[in-house]
């Protein structure tokens, strides 16, 4: 009896095993005799027309962690499969960076291994220097600037926005012009921040726009810790992770958000919403694109890229209320879209500073280490 | 097939019986030992250079890392107890109730609490205990506003509130099947003898359920201690405990390339639950003694 | 087994006992009820005080993707019992029989499921399983097993010292049953109440098992709402409710199969 409940169990596991096999595991395909995983430009794969054929014939692309209401994703990812005719399959949406690292990693090999990649930009870093991205320039390679993409093209900055102060109007009769104003009175439980600083990038830019806003610099992010310390001394603070929900339910009437994600996510649902970037602090940080250098669909992959820094791909994130990257090329030559333009928060005067992989690395130790004891 | 063995007789264990154990034994190396396993070698490893370390174990184990274990073995041991006694009583009347509709309604429903947690939890009481939340707007008319007196739902006790709603129907759950294991016939006898309510559950009613209470609060304890979702929503970080901390490293936006940290923060968990096992299997000695 | 009756009946037509007990019995079951049911009407008022009204909770059938992800929870749901109910009976059954001093290492093994955080474990199983069993979902099923396994244990284990296991067993095979008709026809009967509750377990855990699903990049139920939530902070609420609801609504009728009750395996 034991021996065939054993047997049982066995064989169970064997044919689940079996199933399994049958479904695919596959390597980069060659198509027509091109290996797409090592192409490094649309030139060096033929030209234009030979990547979109290749891309074509792989018929899908995989892409994680993109929401469909984030710099309006949704949209683009629409307008691309009617393009080319390219189906997109969308996996968790809701995760993070690291689960796009993770994913690359444990999915190689495998049909469901994410071809495209949108990261913060300290993964993007560490990603390549570990070997898991490919290099692949563009077409519009040199519209972007040369401190927002690494050099062999391993990785490249896509949109980015500015850490800013949404609020409903209905509860708060003075609006909020600056860090400073938060720590009045009028704000009792209700300021909050998208998330866990140790975890959630925006959150992260959250302190660090405080740090700037409160005498601190790139190098020194304690002052932001202190002043979220002083929210919550004066009760101000609501230490729920924000989000398009909280606002709907009256929890978090102010939110520090980025600014794109405040039009696009939160606007669209509560069309009062007002947004605004503090005057004392100007923080802008922008994520990176990347494609898997052993990634299922590499044709695919790339002319997603080539989508993406085309016009039409651009000015999709425009109306996602995201700064594209190659934004000033586009106002140059005069083929932004300026409804869009126009909708976006009004930015700041003067150069944005943004920190590098040392400074951010280092206050992300601080910020790990005190926020707990800062705001528990 | 031969009689069982008498039990506390013999030297060692057969290796027969031990036999039965095999599919048990080999499924748990598979997909439970082989994964855990993993997770402890990647303690060790150096991200930069794949070469051993213990410096993730070292910053696992210093600062707010620290804090954060003790933050959550308290929050464990408080949601471990408070539900383990709550969640007795409840299933003891619905039992005694005798309805056997009410015993299918609790017993579905506590299933379905039991792993009902993270955001939508997290929602669930934002809308009624949230600072415009449905019960503190009643209070608030009675003019009782509890934020007014240092109540908040995103605090250690606001968490601890929340994580009753799962932890009592997983009580219930676990704890049914003991109590019908308590004779009505004892009950009777015990009343025949002169026995009051009290004396019986302390001599009889007791010391039966002592050992599947304890086994119970032990599930309780590790269900409590891995909670991570419904606090992370509730609280982005600001309470300190070492499943939001372990996400920070294998499942954040922020930190990167430091995963072994989280695995070290991982292989601390499991040292921790087994200090708790080892204390659990002392009191169940214990407990169980009287049953032989 | 003969039941003694009379007694009991006796007992029963007693009144003392009653109606103190019952007034208390009353009040712990309405504040219990209270304190689950409010959170649900609160979640519920704000779902339907959206633009799309009652809508947010009716329309949710018809949404993209939903009868895939429920499907796919459904069958992983079957497969994860199966395997649960399959490897933890007997082999639990064995251990309080043949091996009462390895039961204290037992359940330490079948307790560390519940302390690795899923986030840590699906790390470890991506890490260490080949790719074969990475291509299908089944392999969540194989790990699902493992994640109910404690509470599966601790029910099983909380029936079986209900019962006098070595009697019955002793009696059954010196009656000539074997080892199969043994746990089909005497144990398993008397087990009603903790098999009942290992499933109910089991199945409500698979259906709301998120962190490994999203992690391995597949979408079952659990993860489709929570990709269904980024449209409308009304709606997730709704969904949200709606999911609990249909848990609830599947496990009654599990238990609905269950049919002869608890009641005669009280009796000794």
């Amino acid at each position: 009896m034991r021996k065939s409940l054993l047997g049982t169990v066995l064989a169970a596991t064997a044919a689940l095993a079996l199933a399994a096999c049958g479904s695919g595991t596959s390597s980069p395909s060659a198509s027509g005799g091109k290996d797409f995983s090592k192409v490094t430009s649309a030139a060096d794969a033929g030209g234009q027309d030979a990547l979109v054929a290749a891309a074509k014939a792989e018929g899908q692309l995989n892409v994680i962690t993109l929401p469909d209401k984030w710099a309006n994703y949704g949209t683009i990812m629409k307008a691309f499969t009617a393009k080319y005719g390219i189906k997109i399959n969308s996996a968790n949406p809701d995760g993070s960076s690291q689960d796009e690292i993770n994913a690359v990693k444990q999915l190689k090999g495998q049909d469901r291994a994410p071809d495209v990649l949108d990261l913060g930009q300290s993964f993007a870093i560490s990603g390549a220097k570990d070997g898991l991205l490919a290099p692949y320039k563009v077409a519009t390679w040199d519209a972007i600037p040369a401190n927002a993409k690494d050099a062999d093209g391993k990785w490249f900055s896509d949109y980015g926005g500015y850490v800013s102060i949404g609020y409903d109007p209905a509860k708060i009769t003075t609006p909020p012009t600056s860090f400073k104003d938060l720590l009045g009175a009028e704000y009792k439980n209700k300021v909050a921040i998208n998330g866990n600083p140790t975890q959630a990038g925006a959150a992260f830019a959250a302190v660090y726009a405080a740090a700037l806003a409160n005498g601190g610099s790139l190098d020194n992010i304690q002052p932001g810790l202190d002043f979220f310390k002083q929210l919550k001394q004066a009760g101000n603070f609501v230490p729920v992770t924000g989000s398009p929900s909280t606002v709907q339910s009256g929890q978090t009437p102010v939110l520090i958000w980025w600014d794109y994600l405040q039009a696009s996510s939160v606007a669209s649902q509560f069309p009062s919403w007002k947004v605004v970037i503090p005057s004392d602090a100007t923080y802008a940080a922008y994520y990176s694109q990347a494609i898997n250098a052993t990634a299922p669909h590499p044709a695919a992959a790339r002319l997603w890229e080539e989508y993406l820094y085309s016009v039409e791909g651009q000015n999709g994130w425009l109306n996602g209320a995201a700064r594209p990257i190659q934004l000033d090329t586009l106002v140059k030559d005069g083929t932004v879209d300026k409804t869009a333009l126009a909708k976006l928060p009004q930015a700041p005067a003067g150069d944005v500073k943004y920190p590098t992989d040392a400074q951010q690395t280092a206050a992300k130790a601080v910020v790990s280490q005190q926020w707990a004891a800062a705001t528990g | 097939m031969t009689a069982p063995a008498p039990s506390g007789g013999r030297a060692g264990l057969r290796v027969g019986p031990l036999a039965g154990l095999l599919p048990f034994a080999l499924y748990t190396a598979v997909f439970l030992f082989v994964p855990t396993i993993a997770i402890a070698i990647g303690a060790f490893v150096d991200p930069a250079t794949g070469g051993f370390t213990l410096g993730n174990l070292g910053i696992a184990f210093s600062g707010i890392y620290a804090q954060g274990f003790l933050t959550s073995i308290e929050l464990s041991i408080l949601s471990a107890v408070v539900p383990g006694v709550l969640g007795l009583v409840i299933a003891y009347a619905v039992q005694r109730s005798g309805s056997s509709g009410l015993r299918r309604v609790v017993s579905t429903a506590s299933g379905t609490f039991a792993n009902f947690g993270g955001v939508p939890l997290a929602f669930l009481f934002i809308a009624t205990l949230g600072s415009t939340g449905l019960v503190v707007g009643w209070l608030k008319a009675i003019g009782l506003d509890p934020y007014e007196h240092g109540f908040s739902l995103y605090t250690f006790s606001g968490i601890a509130i929340v994580y009753l709603y799962f932890q009592i129907p997983l009580m219930v759950l676990v704890i049914t099947p003991a109590l019908e294991g308590l004779r009505p016939a004892w009950r009777e006898a015990a009343d025949n003898l002169g026995a009051s309510a009290w004396q019986y559950w302390r001599m009889v009613g007791g010391p039966v359920l002592l050992p599947s209470f304890l086994g119970s609060l032990l599930l309780l304890f590790g269900g409590a201690f891995s909670a991570y979702a419904t606090t992370q929503a509730l609280t982005s970080g600001s309470l300190a405990i070492t499943p939001i901390q372990i996400g920070s490293f294998l499942n954040g936006n922020v930190l990167s390339g430091q995963e072994n940290v989280g695995k070290a923060l991982g292989l601390g968990m499991i040292i921790v639950i087994s200090v708790v096992m080892v204390i659990y299997a002392l009191l169940q000695r214990r407990a169980s003694t009287w049953l032989r | 087994m003969v039941a003694v009756t009379t007694p009991v009946e006796i007992a029963a037509a007693r009144p003392r006992r009653r109606t103190p007990g019952g007034w208390g019995r009353r009040i712990v079951l309405l504040l219990a009820g209270a304190y689950f049911l409010v959170p649900i009407y609160a979640a519920g008022a704000f779902a339907v005080s959206g633009p799309d009204g009652v809508d947010a909770l009716t329309g949710i059938g018809g949404k993209a993707g939903f009868v895939e992800a429920f499907s796919l929870s459904l069958s992983l749901t079957l497969v994860t019992t199966v395997i649960t109910l399959l490897l933890m009976v007997p082999t639990a059954i064995w251990v309080h029989l043949r091996l009462p001093r390895v039961m204290r290492l037992f359940e330490s093994i079948t307790i560390l499921p519940i302390v690795i955080p899923p986030i840590v474990l699906i790390v470890g199983v991506l890490d260490a399983a080949p790719g074969t069993l990475k291509a299908t979902p089944y392999l969540l099923a194989l790990e699902y097993a493992v994640l109910a396994m404690p509470f599966a244990y601790r029910s099983l284990d909380a029936g079986l010292r209900a019962i006098p296991l070595t009697t019955l067993v002793e009696a059954s095979r010196s009656l000539g049953a074997g080892w199969v008709a043994t746990i089909t026809r005497v144990l398993l009967p008397n087990l009603r109440s903790a098999l009942l509750s290992a499933t109910v377990l089991t199945v409500a855990l698979v259906l709301g098992e998120y962190t490994m699903a999203s992690l391995d990049q597949y979408q079952t139920f659990p993860v489709w709402v929570v990709v269904y939530q980024q449209d409308d902070a009304h709606v997730s609420v709704a969904v949200s409710v709606l999911s609990l609801v249909a848990t609830w609504a599947l496990l009654m009728l599990i238990s609905l199969i269950d049919t002869r009750r608890l009641s005669r395996a009280r009796n000794s």
